[in-house]
C-alpha cells in the first residue's frame, strides 16, 4: 500500500539481506535498526557520528568505509560479515587494548564494557601487539566522580554529550597522535574545578570505565552484568536504543 | 614586550577563528602559553577553556610550559640525518649539558627535533624560536651556541646566519615564463568567468599537491555551489619531508601564485583569499606581506579589482604552527578556523562546505602558479608538454645523495634515470619519490616515469646511495608518521606508533620475523581503515621497503619467531634479592647458572 511507510523505503544489500533505510541515514544506523549487528565503539544513536574508532568499517561496493559516517544509498552492496573485515576489526580492537591500560579483571566496568563486549564478539583473546603501558594518572578530585584515564579509547562521546546536551564543555581533547588525551575544562586540570554533576549526560555515555560514579562500585556482581547475560551483538540491535550500562 | 591579552585579542577582532594566529602572537611575546593565559584567552574569545588548551596541545610549536629563551629545533628529515644532523645535535646538547627535549637549568635553551623544515637542499637545518637556519656546520653551530650563551637577542644575530639559498638547476615553462602582475587576471577578465574555468579544465591541469584532482573541475564545482560567499585557499603548508619546491615558488615566483589565487577568486566568485603558510618558512612572511601590499597599491587586490564592479578580493596570510596533517585540505581549513587540525569527514567536500562551511577552493602553490600562466597563455601552455593524463611540467625538489641538490622542473613523464643523471647521482640504491607517503623505488625501476599514469609525485625526490642503510631510512619515516599522526582515528594513531616501535626493535637487533609480519599487517590495516591520506599512506614506505629491500631487515633479525619484550633474567633480580637466593634455580639464563 502506498501509505505503508516501509513499502516506499529504499534498500541496500547487507551480506545478501535487503536493509531498508531513510534518506540520509547511515549504513550502520540502518543495519542496527533492521536487526543486523555491525560492531562499533564511538557511535551513539543520540549523537552525530564522527567515525574515529573505525571498528564499524564495512565494504561498500568493494571499498572500505566507516559505516557510521557513510550514508546508505539505494542498491549499495555492503559486506560486513566477511573474514577480511573480521580480521580488520579484531586488529583495531587489539590496537585499543595495546594503546591503553585495560585490565578487565580489576575494572569496575567489566561485564558492562562495550570495548570488552566487542572484543568478545570478535573472538579476541590477546592484544597481540606489545602493550604501550601509558602513564595516565587518575583524577579523583571530584566528590562524586572518578576519572580513570587508563581505559580511555578516545571515542569523544563524553565530549559530544557535554557540549551538545549538557552545554557545559566539561571534556575536550589535547595532544596529538599517540599522546592525544582527554582533558577537563579547568585551569587546574582537575575535574573538581569543573561544573560536572552526576545528572549530566556526559556521565552516562562512556562505553568503557573512565567516568565512574564514586561509591557505586560493584553494585551489580560480576557475572550478572549487561554483557554477561547476552552478547553485545544481541543487545545493540533492533529498535531499542543501545545503552552502555 | 609584555603580554597584554586584551589588546592582542582586540587586534584579532575578538575572532575565535583566529586562535592559531593569536597563539602564535602569544608565543612570540611570552615563549609559552601558560594555564592562566589560556584561561584569559578563552574568556576574551568566548571559547571553552579546554578547547583553547586542546589547540595549544595539538601544534608542535605551541608550548604549554616555558621551554627556555631560545627554543632550538633540529630538522629531523632523513636528508638532514644523512648530512650529519644527529652528530651536530649531540654536539650542541653536550655544549649545554642537557638531554634532548630538556630545558637548561638556567632556562636559557631547550633542544629538540622537529619534522622536515623544507631546507633539504641546504641541510642540516634548524629553527631557533621563529627563525630558520640552513647549512649547519660545526663552525656555524658554534657561533649559534655562543650567541645563545651570551643571551644575544635574535634580532641582533648576524643576518648571514639566516640566509636561505636558492638552487634552481633546471627551469621549464612554469619557472622560466615571466608573468607581469595583472597579466593573468586581465586575460581572465577578458575571457569571462566560465570561459576561464573551461580553459583551466581544457589545459588538463591537475593538483600538484599529490592527489592530482582536476583543477578546472574543482573550480567549476565551487563556482556552481549554492550561496553568495566563497573562499580561495592557497595550500602552502609544504610539510612532506623532502619537498621544498613551494618554498622556491613563494620566494621567487610569488607573483604567479598570488595571480593564480586572484584568477581563481575571479572565476569562482570569491572575495576572500587565505594563504596558509607553514611555520617552518618564517623567512617568507615579510616578503609575502610586501607583495600583498604592493598588489593592493596597484589595484590587484581590494575593492573592484581591475575596475570590475563587484569583484572585491583580498588575500590574508595565515601561518601554521607545526603540524604536517594541516597539509590535508580539510585539516588545513580546520586550522584556518582556529581549531585542532583534524581532517573532516567527506563528503561534503570543501568545494561546497569548506572554510566556515562555505564553498572553498583549496589549491597547492604550484597549481595556482600554473593556473595563472594557463589563463595568460591558454590551455596549450600545459597541453603541449607532458603526457596525455599529466599535462605540463612538475617542479621537483631533489635532495640526498646527489652532487647538485635543488630544484628541477621537467615535463611530466621524466624518467627516474633522467632526474638522477641531471642531479649527478652516483651509486644510487633507492629513490623516494613524493616523500615518505610516496613511492620507494629500487634501481630496477630507473625507467619509470614521474606522472599520474606511473609514479605520481607531490614534488619530493630523495636519493639514497649504496652506503645508506635502508632500514635507517625507514626508521626515520616511521618516526615521522608517528609524530605527525593527528590521532583522530584508531588505525593511524596506534598503527604509526606500533610501526615505529617495531622498526626500532629491528634496528636495535631485537626484532623477530614476527615483527616483519606485523609491520606488513599494521600497514595494511592503516591503508584499509584510516580516516585520511596520512594514515592510508603511512605504511607505504615500510611495505615497499620490506618488498624491495628485504635483506636490510633480515640481516638484523633474531632467527626466533618470538622474543620477550623484557629481560627475563633481569626481571628475576628483585625476587632473588627478596629471598636472598642465588642458586642455580634462581636464574633463568643458562650462562648465569
Amino acid at each position: 500500500m502506498s501509505d505503508d511507510p516501509t513499502a516506499a523505503r529504499p534498500t541496500f544489500q547487507l551480506d545478501g539481506h535487503d536493509v531498508p533505510f531513510d534518506e540520509g541515514q547511515s549504513i550502520l544506523a540502518a543495519a542496527l535498526a533492521a536487526g543486523h549487528y555491525v560492531p562499533y565503539l564511538c557511535f551513539h544513536p543520540e549523537f552525530e557520528p564522527h567515525g574515529s574508532c573505525k571498528v564499524c568499517t564495512v565494504k561498500v561496493n568493494g571499498r572500505m568505509h566507516a559505516s557510521c559516517t557513510t550514508p546508505a544509498c539505494r542498491g549499495d552492496v555492503v559486506e560486513s560479515q566477511v573474514d577480511e573485515l573480521a580480521t580488520l576489526r579484531k586488529n583495531l580492537v587489539q590496537f585499543l587494548f595495546t594503546e591503553g591500560n585495560h585490565f578487565c579483571p580489576s575494572c569496575e566496568t567489566s561485564g558492562s564494557c562495550t570495548l570488552q563486549g566487542v572484543a568478545y564478539e570478535l573472538g579476541m583473546t590477546t592484544a597481540h601487539y606489545s602493550p604501550l603501558f601509558p602513564d595516565r594518572p587518575l583524577d579523583a578530585s571530584h566528590p562524586d566522580v572518578l576519572l580513570d584515564f587508563n581505559r580511555c579509547i578516545l571515542c569523544e562521546l563524553c565530549i559530544r554529550a557535554s557540549t551538545l546536551v549538557d552545554r557545559k564543555d566539561v571534556f575536550a581533547l589535547s595532544g596529538r597522535g599517540i599522546t592525544k588525551h582527554l582533558i577537563v575544562n579547568a585551569e587546574s586540570g582537575k575535574l573538581a574545578d569543573t561544573n560536572l554533576t552526576l545528572a549530566d549526560k556526559a556521565m552516562q555515555v562512556c562505553p568503557v570505565g573512565v567516568i565512574l560514579k564514586k561509591r557505586q562500585g560493584f553494585q551489580v556482581p560480576i557475572g550478572e552484568r549487561r554483557y554477561d547475560q547476552h552478547p553485545i551483538s544481541e543487545l545493540a540491535v533492533g529498535p531499542r536504543k543501545p545503552e552502555h550500562r | 614586550m609584555t603580554l597584554d591579552i586584551q589588546s592582542l585579542v582586540q587586534r584579532h577582532h575578538g575572532d575565535g577563528s583566529r586562535l592559531v594566529q593569536i597563539l602564535r602572537d602569544v608565543m612570540e611575546v611570552a615563549g609559552h602559553v601558560s594555564p592562566p593565559v589560556i584561561t584569559e584567552l578563552a574568556r576574551a574569545l568566548s571559547l571553552p577553556r579546554a578547547r583553547v588548551e586542546g589547540v595549544v596541545g595539538f601544534y608542535s610549536f605551541f608550548e604549554a610550559e616555558p621551554r627556555g629563551r631560545y627554543r632550538v629545533f633540529f630538522s629531523d628529515n632523513i636528508t638532514d640525518e644523512m648530512a650529519g644532523s644527529h652528530e651536530l645535535r649531540q654536539r650542541m646538547l653536550d655544549a649545554f649539558r642537557i638531554e634532548l627535549g630538556e630545558v637548561s637549568r638556567d632556562d636559557l635553551v631547550s633542544i629538540r627535533s622537529t619534522s622536515c623544515t623544507g631546507l633539504c637542499d641546504q641541510g642540516p637545518a634548524l629553527l631557533v624560536n621563529d627563525r630558520a637556519i640552513a647549512r649547519l656546520t660545526p663552525a656555524r653551530l658554534g657561533a649559534i651556541s655562543s650567541l645563545i650563551r651570551g643571551g644575544t637577542p635574535m634580532h641582533q644575530w648576524p643576518e648571514n646566519l639566516f640566509s636561505i639559498a636558492s638552487h634552481v638547476h633546471r627551469e621549464d615553462r612554469l619557472l622560466s615564463t615571466a608573468l607581469a602582475p595583472g597579466e593573468g587576471l586581465d586575460a581572465a577578465i577578458a575571457r569571462g568567468r566560465s570561459a576561464t574555468i573551461a580553459e583551466i579544465t581544457e589545459s588538463g591541469l591537475r593538483g600538484r599537491g599529490g592527489a592530482g584532482f582536476s583543477t578546472g573541475t574543482k573550480w567549476a564545482a565551487c563556482a556552481n555551489a549554492a550561496g553568495p560567499e566563497r573562499y580561495v585557499v592557497c595550500n602552502a603548508d609544504e610539510g612532506e619531508p623532502g619537498t621544498f619546491k613551494d618554498r622556491e615558488l613563494l620566494m621567487h615566483h610569488a607573483e604567479k601564485v598570488l595571480e593564480g589565487m586572484t584568477v581563481a577568486a575571479f572565476a569562482v566568485g570569491a572575495s576572500v583569499g587565505l594563504l596558509y603558510l607553514r611555520a617552518e618558512y618564517p623567512f617568507l612572511i615579510a616578503p609575502l606581506l610586501e607583495r600583498l601590499a604592493e598588489r593592493r597599491r596597484v589595484g590587484l587586490l581590494g575593492k573592484a579589482v581591475r575596475g570590475v564592479a563587484g569583484f572585491d578580493f583580498d588575500i590574508e596570510l595565515h601561518v601554521g604552527a607545526g603540524a604536517y596533517i594541516c597539509g590535508e585540505e580539510s585539516a588545513l581549513i580546520e586550522s584556518l578556523e582556529g581549531k585542532r587540525g583534524i581532517p573532516r569527514n567527506r563528503p561534503p567536500y570543501p568545494v561546497t562546505h569548506g572554510y566556515k562551511q562555505k564553498p572553498t577552493v583549496v589549491n597547492n602553490v604550484e597549481t595556482l602558479a600554473a593556473a595563472a600562466l594557463v589563463t595568460r597563455h591558454g590551455a596549450d601552455f600545459l597541453r603541449s608538454v607532458g603526457t596525455p593524463k599529466s599535462t605540463g611540467t612538475k617542479v621537483h625538489s631533489v635532495s640526498g645523495d646527489v652532487a647538485r641538490p635543488g630544484i628541477y622542473e621537467y615535463p611530466f613523464g621524466v624518467t627516474i634515470h633522467e632526474l638522477l643523471e641531471a642531479a649527478g647521482a652516483k651509486d644510487t640504491q633507492a629513490v623516494m619519490v613524493g616523500g615518505p607517503s610516496g613511492v620507494l623505488l629500487s634501481m630496477r625501476e630507473l625507467s619509470r616515469r614521474i606522472c599520474f599514469e606511473d609514479v605520481p609525485s607531490a614534488g619530493a625526490f630523495m636519493v639514497f646511495d649504496g652506503t645508506r642503510d635502508m632500514l635507517g631510512v625507514i626508521d626515520n619515516f616511521a618516526r615521522f608518521f608517528a609524530h605527525e599522526s593527528c590521532g583522530f582515528c584508531t588505525p593511524c594513531r596506534v598503527g604509526t606508533t606500533l610501526n615505529a616501535q617495531m622498526i626500532k626493535r629491528i634496528t636495535s637487533g631485537t626484532g623477530t620475523r614476527r615483527d616483519v609480519k606485523d609491520l606488513a599487517r599494521v600497514s595494511q590495516i592503516m591503508k584499509d581503515a584510516s580516516h585520511c591520506g596520512l594514515g592510508a599512506t603511512a605504511g607505504n614506505p615500510i611495505a615497499m621497503a620490506i618488498a624491495k629491500f628485504r635483506p636490510s631487515f633480515d640481516k638484523r633479525l633474531r632467527s626466533l619467531d618470538v622474543l620477550p619484550t623484557f629481560d627475563l633474567e633481569e626481571s628475576l633480580a628483585p625476587a632473588r634479592e627478596a629471598t636472598a637466593r642465588d642458586d642455580v634455580d634462581a636464574h633463568f639464563d643458562e650462562e648465569h647458572r
